[in-house]
């Protein structure tokens, strides 16, 4: 699959319900994949903390919400971008083993293995001749 | 190469455009509207803050190496340069989406005060990368005492 190059766009999440905390929220750029027994989705989630990260699979919808503790000293002199918190969700089609979801968030990049289901990995069928 | 000038700071209009800054954030922020930064094309994006005896650049980098990362102060002038390498997958998975980006990437910014290059810092914290670069004591603000006749 070709690359994609590196750009500045964080999307703000239009969605229309407001959130109570104020400030702006945006959709992580993600990359999703499928292997024979796992889905993996890898976010780019940077500022957040393990602890402010909050990853919920609930039916078939999966949903990242993530808050960003703004830390930076001085007072703003020049902005590019915007500092927010981070908010996404999928609706997963595959049927998943919610016990074995895995998790990783490291140096701003969240990793979530999610492995299929035995029943909703594909089986080849036999025929009987 | 993507070169950014902040301001002149001997230029008068850079008090024009601090205060404009300021009064784009307000209306932004009283009206509510989506249009929050200056568009830029360029990777990464950064912001810059300062106190009385710094000035820090930020810029989020997710998953990118300290290693591939080099910075350089010349005078007044940040280079950043580096690249995001994505690790490599499999080739029998199945893309359901491909949003994140990987490659190289170059600024150079010109900082409104000349720094102190022998004591900048760098850090790399969940994935956002901050620079500390102390100004020269020649642009540190300096008290003036006042004497009496």
């Amino acid at each position: 699959m070709a690359e994609k190059e590196l750009t500045v766009d964080k999307k703000e999440v239009q969605n229309p319900q407001e959130f109570t905390r104020e400030g702006p929220v945006f959709n992580p750029d993600v990359d999703i994949y499928e292997t024979e027994n796992e889905l993996i989705l890898i976010a780019d989630l940077p500022g957040v903390q393990k602890d402010d990260l909050d990853i919920d699979l609930n039916e078939n919808t999966l949903t990242i919400n993530a808050h960003v503790k703004q830390d930076t000293q001085g007072t703003l002199l020049y902005k590019e971008y915007d500092v927010g918190d981070y908010k996404r969700s999928f609706t997963i089609s595959n049927v998943i083993d919610q016990s074995k979801i895995q998790a990783e968030l490291n140096n701003g990049i969240l990793r979530v293995v999610l492995p299929k289901a035995e029943t909703a990995k594909p089986r080849k069928i036999e025929i009987r001749t | 190469m993507a070169y950014t000038t902040i301001f002149q700071p001997t230029n008068r209009l850079y008090r024009y455009d601090l205060l404009q800054n300021e009064m784009n954030r307000l209306f932004d922020n009283f009206f509510n509207t989506q249009r929050r930064t200056r568009g830029s094309n360029v990777f990464p994006a950064l912001n810059v803050y300062q106190d009385s005896d710094n000035i820090y650049v930020t810029a989020e980098l997710p998953g990118t190496d300290v290693n591939d990362t080099e910075i350089n102060v010349e005078g007044d002038t940040l280079h950043i340069k580096g690249q995001r390498k994505l690790p490599e997958t499999d080739k029998n998975v199945r893309y359901h989406r491909q949003e994140r980006g990987s490659g190289q990437f170059s600024r150079t910014i010109q900082l409104p005060f000349p720094v102190n290059t022998e004591k900048v810092s760098a850090e790399m914290k969940l994935g956002v990368l901050t620079i500390s670069l102390p100004k020269a004591d020649e642009a540190k603000p300096r008290k003036i005492n006042i004497k009496t006749a």
